[in-house]
């Protein structure tokens, strides 16, 4: 990724050479302005936080392997699958979309650059300080938050300073993202090349730009729920303590009123990535882009109203539980429509099952599973027995694993070359899916039984009869977690190869930075903006 | 870790290896569906699940059928040569309203579960839970039996960081010191709440899975269809000990549960689970007369099973407690303190800490614990802390 740069200093760079230099070495990365050396920074963060979480997994599913306590004590154990769920949500997946927008976001639409480039900066610096803190937490005393990902009081506030890190990095990041998002919207909205209309640009720029927006409506909305948890713990406030008037209840409804938009931000993108590399290997161009963009739209609005089916078992009135119910089926209507456009997509294609295809299939089966556990899961009374259970935990691994993170490996393999001018392992990639795929699955997919059988989530030890599935489960998540290894190598092996890609590596691809831009891209991209017809 | 941590750590693993090569197949629980229901909530939603499984399997078909055909068939490789067709405004409605109509057919069955789950009316009888960490209460409000359920498992079981467990008992994590019993048949209404963190009272086979939530009440019901063992946990992550919460309900025919709370009542006020085996050794009417004089070493024994069912999670059998969260006792300021600073946080807790109020516990099982630890360990105040003190201190 970084080869972008060598590229240039060597003088590879095709049109690019004006006067002005730009720093080189740490100064180069620190003061970065650069759309490209910022989503190169993002998307290293975001590798590195991958495997930080990824090991957090997998000492969980070495505790879990058997029944009993052979390596971890319960309250390290909670500890891990609380800050396990917030490295990967807020430190692999997200920074990892804004890597891809900061990267590709100016060259889809024409632009020399992000609107703010010296904000972007900033963004990225805010994440760095924010994942500090979330890992020191393991360090102080009482060790880190242990109350879940959801970081629901009472809990919460029995626990020590660790919380208040928790609080400070999710503050940090979000102030990182609101900044981000202006700055994705700004971009999209004013520095698009002329001819460039809203309906001609890239899924993945439509994808962005609505997640987004979604972005600036709940992370406020989280800032101020961790704010009151703060205030509750120190200046004797009561939101969320009955004994001074305050509810616990009123913070699970705050939290999943960002909670189930975020779920929204972390696939969008997802959809937008698939979306340009599903037409690009069946050689046709997408089916149903307007109806992508409406369904994109809708389920961003649907994600506003269906927090409630977090909560079927807090006992909220019939009416309650029936309104989140109905909602949260709809969604499958805007879902289901991009299935099929997909597949008519593929339809009577061209196809070739390079890696960044292959993952970009393995999304859509899937992420498809996903959304039909989502839909056994919206049935109100089936989701009360499953509540809590391994259902659900294979419910949103399957979706978020096999969902945004395959697509965002399917981006990484299909963007590499245009990045950096040299062309990944076609044999190795292969290799990494289809361990993936395997190990996933097996880690993924007993879970679903285990739920069913009555299998809480969030419990270091388990009664006898879980042990088989949970074995097996373990077996596959060690397979899917060293199958990640690979990946690293492939991308610095890659980096560091000689094997120059060709400008055009994927015969049906279509956007600017493949048509008219030279293979690996410049430093500096569309000083002049390009004209779309 | 040591040296001996980690040869123990191998050991286990290896152990854990061979024991998988020799018993997978022998007693697998290969389990793939719900669990078979136990009552008509969770009858209704075995169907549901099944109705929404089918439909998924259905679009399943439809689905992968389409899309692997044309992962064979429309591949560069067998010659196919790409279409450029991008849209049809026909296909994509049909494909809209289609699912549309489908969630329709599904919401009707769950819309008539959802108001039945939500009818609370009418119960035959009513139970209070209280959760707190980590164990539940139960309050009979009709016919006054109070019982705690604790976990029954023992932790020679559970704990293997540093040596192999003791063999699990068939039931591992799943058992109580004392059960909720119910009459099968009847409508059993609960008022679930909670006096620490949230909790969930959730047993699958009943249909039932409430939050506990500290400062409300909320109210779900089960019928059991037929006597017999129904076996749940703890739904929601409760700090430490989240997953040594069990719940069992033994469902029993009404004249055996009437015969059961008869039982009971004479032997009431029970208040925790760790009465009934003292209960067992001693005479249970004395162990509660509040005048009575109790020697010190009656305290101290008593006080060690008060303090295995009640404290030694948090402050651990050896005293040492998990700094910070659970202080160590074992030559604890407070322990070794004035007296009645100690029976006044058992009474009432230390707000914005774990430690709840143990006021649930009687008389008698606060004096004896409060004893055991003022002369355990390395704790040696010589005093035996009377029934009739804690009494007083009450209010």
């Amino acid at each position: 990724m970084s080869a972008a740069a060598p590229a240039h200093d060597h003088g590879h760079g095709h049109h690019d050479d004006h006067a002005h230099a730009h720093p080189t070495g740490l100064k180069r990365w620190l003061f970065t302005t650069n759309h490209k050396d910022i989503g190169t920074l993002y998307l290293w963060f975001s590798l590195a936080m991958f495997f930080m979480g990824g090991t957090m997994a997998l000492l969980i599913r070495a505790e879990l392997f058997k029944p009993g306590l052979q390596f971890l004590n319960p309250e390290f154990f909670n500890s891990l699958t609380t800050v396990h769920g917030l490295v990967m949500v807020f430190g692999a997946i997200m920074p990892a979309w804004v890597g891809f927008a900061n990267w590709l976001i100016p060259m889809q639409i024409g632009a020399a650059d992000m609107a703010f480039p010296r904000m972007n900066n900033w963004s990225f610096y805010l994440v760095v300080p924010a994942a500090i803190l979330l890992v020191a937490s393991f360090f102080v005393p009482g060790g880190a938050a242990a109350s879940g990902w959801t970081l629901y009081p009472p809990l919460i506030i029995q626990q020590g300073i660790a919380v208040d890190m928790t609080i400070l990095a999710v503050h940090i990041l979000g102030a990182s993202s609101i900044m981000g998002s202006i700055n994705i919207i700004t971009t999209i909205l004013n520095l698009r090349a002329p001819g460039m209309t809203l309906m001609k640009m890239p899924l993945f720029v439509w994808t962005w730009l609505i997640t987004a927006y979604l972005l600036i409506a709940v992370m406020p909305v989280l800032a101020g729920a961790v704010t009151m948890l703060l205030t509750d713990r120190h200046f004797g406030t009561s939101f969320f303590n009955a004994a001074g008037g305050g509810d616990p209840t009123m913070f699970m409804h705050i939290f999943w009123f960002f909670g189930h938009p975020e779920v929204y931000i972390m696939i969008l993108p997802a959809f937008g990535v698939v979306s340009a590399i599903i037409p690009a290997f069946a050689r046709k161009p997408l089916f149903g882009y307007a109806s992508m963009v409406y369904a994109t739209a809708s389920i961003a609005i649907l994600s506003f109203i269906v927090w409630g089916h977090h909560m079927f078992t807090v006992g909220m009135p019939a009416a309650g539980n029936l309104f989140f119910m109905y909602a949260t089926m709809l969604i499958a209507v805007p879902t289901g429509v991009k299935i099929f456009n997909w597949i008519a997509t593929m339809w009577k294609g061209s196809m070739t099952f390079e890696t960044p295809m292959l993952f970009s299939i393995g999304f859509l089966c899937l992420f498809t599973i996903g959304g039909f556990s989502g839909l056994v899961l919206a049935i109100t009374p089936v989701d009360i027995t499953l509540h809590n259970t391994y259902y659900v935990v294979a419910h949103f691994h399957y979706v978020l694993v096999s969902g945004a993170l395959f697509s965002i490996f399917a981006g990484v393999y299909f963007w590499l070359p245009k990045w950096t001018g040299n062309m990944y392992n076609e044999k190795l990639g292969k290799l990494h899916f289809w361990l993936s795929v395997i190990g996933f699955n097996l880690a993924f997919f007993p879970q679903h039984f285990l739920g069913l059988a009555g299998m809480p989530r969030r419990i270091p030890d388990y009664a006898l009869q879980f042990a088989e599935w949970n074995m097996w489960s373990s077996i596959g998540a060690f397979i899917f977690g060293f199958s990640q290894l690979l990946f690293l190598y492939n991308v610095i092996e890659c980096i560091r190869s000689n094997r120059k890609s060709e400008q055009m590596p994927w015969e049906g691809a279509d956007s600017l930075e493949w048509t008219h831009l030279p293979t690996p891209a410049p430093y500096h991209t569309f000083e002049t903006a390009p004209v779309i017809k | 870790m040591g040296t001996d941590m980690l040869r123990n750590h191998l050991r286990n693993a290896v152990l854990a290896a061979a024991a998988l090569a020799g018993s997978a197949t022998a007693h697998a629980a290969y389990d793939v569906d719900i669990l078979p229901p136990g009552s008509p909530i969770a009858r209704q939603i075995y169907d549901l699940h099944w109705a929404i499984i089918w439909v998924c399997v259905g679009i399943f078909v439809v689905v992968f059928g389409a899309m692997f055909y044309s992962v064979f068939k429309h591949r560069k490789a067998a010659g196919a040569k790409a279409a450029h067709f991008h849209e049809n405004t026909t296909v994509e409605v049909i494909w809209t309203v289609i699912p549309f109509v489908i969630l329709i057919g599904m919401a009707y069955p769950a819309t008539r579960t959802v108001l039945e789950m939500k009818d609370t009316s009418n119960p035959d009888l009513t139970i209070k839970v209280t959760a707190f960490q980590w164990a539940w209460q139960y309050d009979y409000l009709q016919d006054g039996v109070k019982l705690t359920s604790f976990l029954a498992t023992p932790r020679a079981q559970i704990e293997e960081w540093e040596r192999q467990g003791e063999k699990k008992n068939p039931d591992y994590l799943l058992e109580v010191t004392q059960p909720l019993v119910v009459p099968a048949g009847k409508k059993v209404r609960l008022l679930v709440t909670s006096n620490d963190v949230i909790h969930g009272w959730y047993v699958p086979q009943l249909g039932v899975n409430q939050y506990g939530i500290p400062g409300f009440v909320k109210d779900t019901w089960f019928k059991a269809d037929r006597p017999g063992t129904y076996r749940g946990q703890c739904s929601q992550i409760c700090g430490k000990e989240h997953g040594y919460m069990p719940i069992v309900v033994v469902a029993k025919a009404p004249d055996e549960y009437a015969a059961w709370v008869k039982d009971q009542q004479a032997k009431s006020p029970v208040h925790t689970a760790a009465a009934a085996p003292a209960g067992a050794a001693a005479a249970p009417a004395a162990a509660e007369d509040p005048n009575r004089k109790w020697t010190l070493d009656e305290l101290k024994a008593k006080g060690g099973e008060v303090y295995a069912a009640n404290c030694a999670a948090c402050h651990q059998p050896t005293g040492k407690g998990l700094p910070p969260a659970f202080p160590p006792l074992d030559g604890s300021k407070v322990v070794n303190g004035p007296k009645a600073a100690q029976i006044a946080l058992e009474l009432s807790g230390k707000p914005g800490t774990a430690m709840a109020s143990f006021a649930r516990l009687s008389d008698s099982e606060l004096a004896a614990v409060i004893t055991y630890t003022r002369n355990h360990w390395g704790n040696k105040t010589g005093e035996a802390i009377q029934p009739a003190e804690v009494k007083a201190a009450r209010k």
